[in-house]
């Protein structure tokens, strides 16, 4: 079942950046791209935990802060030759609100 | 006996139910139609071609007296209703007249939405709706100033009208580019750079504050900024709101319009409504297609049989000659889609095509419209493309041709585009110099000079020969900046210069970018090019930067952040130091240390710390060391005359003046200094970027050191007499550099590609181009020469926090 909860206005994520939700067990980076669709993804990358939350976002992107790894944020696999995946998390905007699914983020806390 | 029907609003979708009844039906009602307005139907959304001239009234009537008469409706134009009873059955018309009715259709339309600015009940204040709104605008011509709120497709209709009957009009726009709900970045840069070859003048993210009128009447626009806008009329046109009031006052169901089911019945079953005052499943209705579709549905149902209203894709088009664009579909908000875009920057042709599941769900297209109802054709249709994928972006008539040709960009451009600018060579004259019989670089070179000063406009000259001679030049490989585009980046600071290309959307588009909003490569080199060249007109965007320069500190492996003060020319005080230990301190710092560039850095500062941090450090005096930039990094200097037994001169003092003419200004890589006081060299000022060191008889400056992944001695670049030309040379040497090398190249490479007798021909021998070039760099400097981390501190600290905080709820 998703329960969808309100984290933020999309306004308060710049247009090709993100900002970080501090949850029980890490935080969770929320990105907002060009065309303004919204993901939610673990904020540490595959490789050596870099807050993708710093990284510049292009097309539907990451390139983890660290060491230039590519993130998709759609699938949260690591493109190219590099080989790692991170967890990501519905999310999506109603009314210029970013919601995300709160069922989800806790079955994250319990696993 | 006949069944009354009344219909309240005589409007596009009222008229379209009208004509089916009368169609299908004629007779089987007895039909009132009430209309406020003192006109019958006319095609509203043809009043942007009355404005403009292009058509007239009587062109875009649809339905005159002679056709109600026929159509046997009774008429009462210029009347209001005044309420609706729904137990009785009736309607009361502003004069008191109380009719029955069977069936009752309202058909209210939308009422302007006027933002409640101070001000907007001045006289000349108007929305665009109706024929009244577009009669004043049409009085407006050559003597007239004209504001319009709102770059949505009727404000821009609306300026383009007044336009073409020659008034002086600026469009106001509240958000980043035009028509931001129908098209992306690249698509609103090429039409509004259509608007303003029509000589309208848009103004994007700009917030109106107030009307200022005099007698009454409004004289011009204040914007938040403080900039005024004189105008004889202010035209909003921001938005509708569905018009409701009438049916909410009779107590039927009203969320953001009138509820309707798919049949278009209202909560009332005798009571129907269609067009821009209903909402259907959550959706409200601007654009003529689907307010069609619910006058047919309403048709059948008045007539009793049973039709369904579904909500379909909708496309858009501007109605504005010579501004060809076309938007469908849905490009944003969810996973799983990926994009195809083409530019074509000689036909100024842009095209982008969402996929999701081997379907087409959006398109946004401007320049080339030709295959828009084809594009629109497979979003309806949910067509599978997986087929022709490869060619899909061409449109119907291009099946299996060639890729794109990475030429384009370089032949698009006109004879007088600027391709060698330190000689004022354009392409014509390489063209000319072509056809005279120069088939190589060298060629080419030897008799029309481009490409022979600084050499690094060689990768356009060499396009310019490909495109002129086809396949009888064989370009040399060069590296492009990245996968987003063929051009190298000598090739694209040319275009940016010549093409005077002030925004990244410009670039993207002109240089026939291959994706749609460039990669975490060539974006910050954009960012760089852009604002070293456009100070005043391009604004720095953050998102295009990598993290240390978005947010002022240095990131560690751990996420961390270092944070470095400034400290002019290495000298701090006690006091300063004491601020330092305290903040050491209260933000738990666990490592502080001395760096080579004589400054001190805490390391290990949390993310969200370093706003509070920076407001302490701000608080003693000190700013941003900009220890994390491609820009000026420190002045490194030995104490000199001050107390040294050798020095010659203060190099201190030079040191902490270079430091604060310099500081704050971006170059292509890092840039460091250092002064010393003697040729002793104790701030080791020959292992830098630029290095003075000081003897008796003046200042020698050399450039093009390093010691870091490479070791190299300076190249002696002169010696001057007096500080002042000291602090000259190094500023027109900087401005060079930032204008000329390519991004991330640090001086001693650029030196290497251009030779060091051409940077002294410019920065030495030439004193009017050494002034040209301080006097850029000053320009420059009124914009950049502050303290990020105080505004960070004050303006922007709730972005380095956390936007949500769960922790809480996760662990419940």
């Amino acid at each position: 079942m998703t329960h969808w909860i309100d984290i933020a206005a999309l306004d308060a994520i710049p247009q090709r950046g993100a900002r970080v939700i501090k949850t029980g067990l890490g935080c969770v980076a929320v990105f907002r791209t060009g065309a303004d669709e919204v993901f939610a993804l673990d904020n540490a990358c595959p490789h050596k935990a870099g807050p993708l939350a710093e990284g510049i976002v292009h097309g539907k992107a990451v390139t983890c802060p660290l060491h230039n790894w590519v993130i998709s944020l759609e699938t949260g696999q690591a493109q190219g030759a590099d080989e790692g995946q991170v967890a990501t998390y519905p999310a999506r905007v109603e009314a210029g609100r970013v919601l995300l699914d709160a069922t989800f983020l806790r079955a994250r806390a319990v696993a | 006996m006949t069944k009354k029907l009344i219909i309240i609003g005589a409007g596009m979708a009222s008229g379209r139910v009208l004509e089916h009844l009368t169609d299908q039906a004629p007779g089987a009602y007895d039909i009132t139609l009430f209309n406020a307005e003192p006109r019958g139907n006319y095609n509203r959304i043809m009043l942007s071609p009355v404005l403009s001239g292009e058509k007239t009234y009587d062109e875009i009537v649809t339905h005159d007296h002679a056709w109600y008469a026929d159509a046997r409706v009774t008429c009462r134009f210029g009347e209001r209703i005044a309420q609706i009873d729904r137990t009785a059955k009736t309607v009361t018309a502003e004069n008191g007249d109380v009719l029955a009715y069977d069936k009752l259709l309202i058909g209210t339309g939308s009422n302007p939405f006027m933002i409640p600015l101070p001000g907007h009940d001045l006289q000349g204040v108007i929305a665009y709706r109706d024929l009244e709104d577009t009669q004043d605008m049409m009085a407006m011509g050559p003597d007239n100033k004209v504001v319009v709120i709102g770059g949505g497709l009727l404000g821009l209709e609306a300026a383009a009208g007044m336009a073409a009957r020659g008034a002086d009009v600026t469009v106001v726009h509240i958000m980043g580019h035009l028509m931001e709900r129908q098209l992306d970045e690249a698509a609103a840069y090429l039409l509004r750079k259509a608007l303003v070859d029509k000589g309208i003048t848009v103004r994007c993210s700009a917030n109106s504050k107030e009307v200022l009128g005099r007698d009454g009447h409004v004289r011009a626009l204040l914007l938040d900024d403080g900039t005024e806008l004189p105008c004889d009329l202010l035209v909003m046109a921001v938005g509708i709101r569905p018009n409701t009031a009438l049916a909410q006052d009779a107590g039927l169901a009203v969320g953001r319009g009138i509820h309707v089911d798919d049949q278009m019945i209202t909560s009332d079953p005798d009571v129907l409504a269609v067009g821009e005052c209903i909402e259907h499943d959550g959706a409200i209705f601007g654009l003529v297609a689907p307010l069609y579709d619910q006058a047919k549905v309403a048709a059948q149902t008045l007539l009793g049989s049973s039709g369904r209203f579904v909500q379909k894709e909708l496309s858009t088009k501007l109605k504005v000659t010579g501004c060809d664009l076309f938007s469908a579909g849905d490009f944003a908000d969810a996973e799983g889609r990926e994009d195809i875009v083409f530019r074509d920057p000689a036909r100024g042709v842009y095209r982008r095509l969402v996929i999701e599941n081997n379907t087409v769900i959006g398109a946004v297209m401007y320049g080339d419209t030709a295959d828009s109802n084809w594009f629109f054709g497979l979003i309806r249709d949910k067509t599978d493309i997986s087929e022709m994928r490869e060619t899909l972006i061409f449109g119907p008539a291009f099946q299996g041709g060639s890729p794109q040709d990475p030429l384009a960009a370089v032949a698009a451009l006109p004879r007088d585009a600027e391709i060698c600018g330190c000689n004022g060579i354009c392409k014509g004259q390489i063209e000319d110099a072509i056809a005279a019989g120069a088939t190589d670089l060298g060629a080419v070179r030897a008799t029309s000079k481009a490409s022979g000063s600084c050499g690094t406009c060689t990768g356009l000259v060499e396009q310019v020969l490909a495109v002129t001679l086809g396949d009888d030049f064989v370009m040399p490989a060069a590296a492009s900046v990245c996968g987003c585009t063929d051009m190298t980046h000598e090739d694209l600071r040319r275009m940016i210069k010549s093409q005077r290309l002030t925004s990244m959307p410009a670039v993207w588009q002109e240089c026939g970018w291959k994706t749609s909003c460039g990669c975490h490569i060539c974006r910050p080199a954009l960012n760089f090019y852009l604002l070293a060249d456009w100070p005043l007109e391009y604004r720095d965007d953050p998102q295009s930067r990598f993290i240390n320069e978005r947010k002022h500190a240095n990131i560690q492996k751990d996420g961390t952040f270092s944070v470095v003060p400034r400290m002019w020319g290495g000298i701090t005080t006690p006091d300063e130091l004491r601020a330092i230990a305290d903040a050491a301190d209260k933000y738990a710092v666990p490592t502080v240390k001395v760096t080579g560039g004589q400054r001190i850095d805490l390391l290990g500062v949390r993310g969200e710390d370093l706003p509070d941090i920076w407001a302490d450090l701000n608080a003693a005096g000190m700013v941003s060391g900009h220890a994390y930039s491609k820009g000026l990094r420190t002045v490194k200097t030995c104490v000199g005359t001050d107390h040294c037994r050798f020095g010659t001169q203060d190099s201190t003092g030079l040191g902490i003046k270079l430091e604060k003419t310099l500081w704050g200004s971006w170059t292509p890589h890092k840039l460091k200094l250092a002064v010393s006081g003697c040729p002793r060299n104790c701030a080791e000022a020959t292992c830098k970027d630029i290095g003075v060191v000081c003897v008796d008889s003046g200042f020698q400056i050399s450039i093009g050191g390093a010691a870091g992944m490479d070791v190299r001695e300076t190249t002696l670049l002169c010696q001057v007499a007096t500080e002042e030309e000291t602090i000259d040379v190094v500023k027109a040497v900087t401005q060079l550099y930032r204008e000329n090398a390519k991004y991330l190249d640090r001086i001693y490479k650029w030196m290497n590609k251009v030779g060091i007798d051409w940077i002294i021909s410019r920065v030495v021998e030439d004193a009017a181009e050494r002034a040209a070039l301080v006097e850029r760099f000053e320009v420059s400097q009124s914009i950049y020469r502050k303290d990020p981390w105080a505004e960070h501190a004050t303006e922007r600290a709730e972005t380095y926090r956390p936007v949500a905080d769960l922790s809480l709820e996760a662990a419940e």
